[in-house]
């Protein structure tokens, strides 16, 4: 099975709060709070906390993968940092500029280099629209190009992303899905961005035509000097496609490493459970798995202290997880976890055992069994 | 040719389905998205079925309850015996007593299967009671027992909840309380796991294991995730544009699949703890079924192909025992070479 080979990425791992160079993007403390509203005069009576807090960083060139499952707020996070909707707190710093007080003329400027891949692309096109109109108007737009010259910028695009120049007079739903996916990733393209966020660009396509699309990202990422930040459920492209990891439960991060650090010593058992949990395609293996008891809590009622706590099996959890907030902390090199039991911990157990806590912190590995 | 399949030597396997043909009428043309699949299920077996989207493997699963939504019609000279009588035949009326009893199917999306005005207590006892003569309160207290089985927590009160005050894994759990509670021997499961988050689905899988350790259910699991397939079944079919292309015990084809198309598929899969620097993909892509290519279903878009694939279309053949493949590699194994075209990118 020869391929023509690709040189592995040899990119520099920079780590949060890293000396060197300042990050492309900087997010820290973000929150996107909803009001739940109730009764006749609709008032508010409480928050679903989808994004409470969280901070990351993304290098020029570097993927980011943000993973979770359902609800832990992943989408919301990449939404809000665009100002797709609008965050209800913190900060967002790309490039230098401050994204979140932009309004008008300046906002849509920064829209250039920050640009976003959806899940459904068809959901995304407008259907009465050629692609060639649709890839087109980002460039018109931001004055890019216009007429013969935007025309020929559309056809260079729709043959970077794998499609024929001669698509452009076609409309979306003449296309397969993976077809589609390469639509959207040009249409993002066309306005040269810096930064992309991949909101689960792959999770509707087959596996062989998923495999086309991310090598496709991975080239374009390596012709263009991309940053992405990838939000997907799926580990196994997450494991493939990313520089860093960062896991989000319940509207947090709770554990955030390289790549290869976290999938070879997950320490939050949150994402402990969530890699076992994954099934492998080869029938000779045959897995310990951590099963979690339940399933996630309500955003809309997250538990006290560590969000994870209800549901975790760390042998020294007790009463302290359920009323210390576990601060995000760096346990190995780069690699940071949010959780008291697991040491080394800033959260001394004199302070636990004044929150009630009865079993000191111990390190917990059960893969590694 | 030796055409035997696993258990079936001494008696009738509990499903045997032979040249199923599902056909839809559409503007395009006639989509014939099955198109002459057999395959056998023993009892107590769990049997994968696996393909990508429009493979066919999803009607194939519908048609064995005779639950094809029209256009779609079964041909005749299908037939689907399950437990030597003939589903393609029967009178509706026999085929309904069957259905939820003997024979019971788990949806992918349980919302849309479950009855949205219903309490899911209901919708559990309503199974005992159409196909039993258990009173009112006697299929109430079953179903609460049943939903306690599937890991309910709380079931008495939760009885009374209706479909959408839960969540997706606790519906899908419903659904396998319907379908199991009067004891099955056949369960067909389409994608019942693909709707649900990683941690979740590993508890249902969990759960359909241990209900089949329990009740010896037989399964018939269609899925697109060769993950999941790995790990509950014993045997595995492969479909692709409507044609079943390989079937083997699960370790022959994870180790030796000796379709291109099997192969592709479990190339082109990234793995957890395996650093790729690219990934292995098919080029082209899947084509309608209302103009399956020519020939070899696959040809054109298989790095192997050679002129008698264009032209000639494949029998399955015997690879080793239980192990058969629609290919002509298998007769002609030295052309197992790739085209120069194969290492080329791909463009649609």
């Amino acid at each position: 099975m020869s391929e023509s080979s690709v040189a592995p990425k040899s990119k520099p791992l920079v780590m949060p709060n890293s000396a060197s160079a300042s990050p492309l993007l900087t997010v820290s403390n973000l929150a996107k709070h909803f009001p739940i509203r109730t009764g006749v005069f609709r008032r508010v009576t409480g928050q679903v906390k989808a994004v409470d807090g969280v901070s990351f960083t993304v290098n020029a060139g570097e993927t980011l993968a943000l993973v979770g499952e359902s609800g832990c707020g992943k989408t919301t996070t990449g939404r809000a940092l665009l100002r797709l909707i609008e965050p209800t707190g913190g900060s967002v710093e790309f490039d230098g500029v401050n994204v979140l007080s932009l309004k008008g003329e300046a906002l849509r400027r920064l829209r250039r280099r920050m640009q976003i891949v959806f899940q459904d692309p068809y959901g995304s096109l407008n259907p009465r629209m050629t692609i060639g109109a649709a890839i087109r108007e980002g460039l018109i737009v931001h004055k890019l190009a216009e007429g013969a010259a935007a025309n020929t910028r559309v056809r260079s695009l729709l043959e970077e992303v794998g499609l024929r120049p001669e698509y452009a007079t076609r409309y979306p739903h003449e296309f397969s899905g993976g077809q589609r996916q390469r639509v959207g990733i040009a249409r993002a393209l066309a306005v040269e961005p810096r930064f992309i966020v991949c909101d689960e660009p792959v999770s509707a396509l087959d596996v062989s035509v998923q495999a086309q699309v991310v090598n496709l990202l991975q080239d374009l990422q390596r012709d263009r000097g991309l940053a992405y930040l990838f939000i997907a459920h799926d580990l196994a492209v997450v494991a493939h496609m990313a520089d860093r990891v960062a896991v989000m439960y319940l509207g947090r991060i709770v554990e955030m490493a390289p790549r290869a650090s976290l999938f070879a010593m997950p320490l939050m058992p949150y994402t402990q459970a969530l890699l076992s949990a994954v099934p492998v395609p080869d029938p000779r293996i045959k897995r310990q798995r951590l099963l979690l008891a339940g399933e996630p809590p309500s955003p809309a009622n997250p538990p006290s202290g560590c969000v994870f706590h209800p549901r975790c099996p760390h042998p020294a959890k007790d009463a302290a997880c359920s009323v210390i907030v576990p601060p995000l902390e760096e346990k190995e090199p780069g690699h940071f976890v949010a959780c008291i039991k697991q040491t080394p911990t800033r959260v001394d157990w004199d302070v636990q055992r004044a929150a009630g806590g009865s079993i000191p912190p111990e390190r917990y590995l059960p893969r590694a069994q | 040719m030796n055409s035997t399949t696993a258990n079936s030597m001494t008696s009738e396997p509990l499903l045997s389905v032979n040249s199923l043909r599902v056909y839809f009428n559409t503007p395009e043309g006639i989509a014939r998205a099955v198109d002459g699949v057999s395959f056998t299920v023993a009892a107590g077996e769990t049997v994968g079925l696996v393909g990508e989207s429009g493979c066919g493997k999803s009607v194939t699963a519908l048609s064995l309850l005779r639950l094809v939504p029209p256009p779609g019609r079964i041909e005749s000279g299908s037939s689907i015996r399950f437990n030597g009588k003939d589903l393609a035949l029967l009178p509706t009326e026999e085929l309904r007593q069957l259905r939820g009893n003997r024979l019971a199917m788990i949806f992918q999306e349980p919302m849309t299967a479950l009855n949205p005005v219903l309490t899911v207590g209901d919708q559990v006892a309503e199974v005992v009671r159409v196909h039993t003569k258990a009173s009112r309160s006697e299929a109430w207290a079953r179903a609460v027992k049943m939903l306690a089985q599937v890991g309910i927590p709380d079931p008495s009160e939760r009885a009374k909840q209706y479909p959408h005050e839960l969540s997706g894994g606790m519906r899908q759990r419903v659904m396998i309380a319907m379908a199991l509670i009067l004891e099955p021997q056949l369960v067909i499961a389409d994608e019942p796991t693909t709707a649900l988050d990683v941690t979740i689905q590993a508890q249902i899988l969990e759960l359909l294991r241990d209900m089949r350790d329990r009740t010896g259910l037989a399964l018939l699991l269609i899925t697109h995730d060769l993950g999941v397939v790995a790990e509950m079944a014993s045997r595995v079919i492969v479909m692709y544009a409507g044609e079943v292309v390989e079937e083997a015990p699960v370790h022959a084809l994870f180790e030796n699949p000796s379709h291109p198309y099997t192969e592709g598929l479990l190339a082109a899969i990234p793995r957890l703890g395996e650093e790729a620097a690219r990934l292995k993909t098919i080029r082209g892509t899947v084509p309608p079924p209302t103009a399956w290519p020519s020939g070899c279903r696959f040809h054109d878009r298989c790095p192997y192909a050679f002129d008698r694939c264009a032209n000639e279309a494949p029998m399955l053949l015997q690879v080793a025992s239980g192990h058969r493949a629609r290919c002509h590699l298998i007769e002609e194994p030295e052309r197992r070479v790739r085209g120069v075209e194969a290492t080329a990118s791909v463009l649609s």
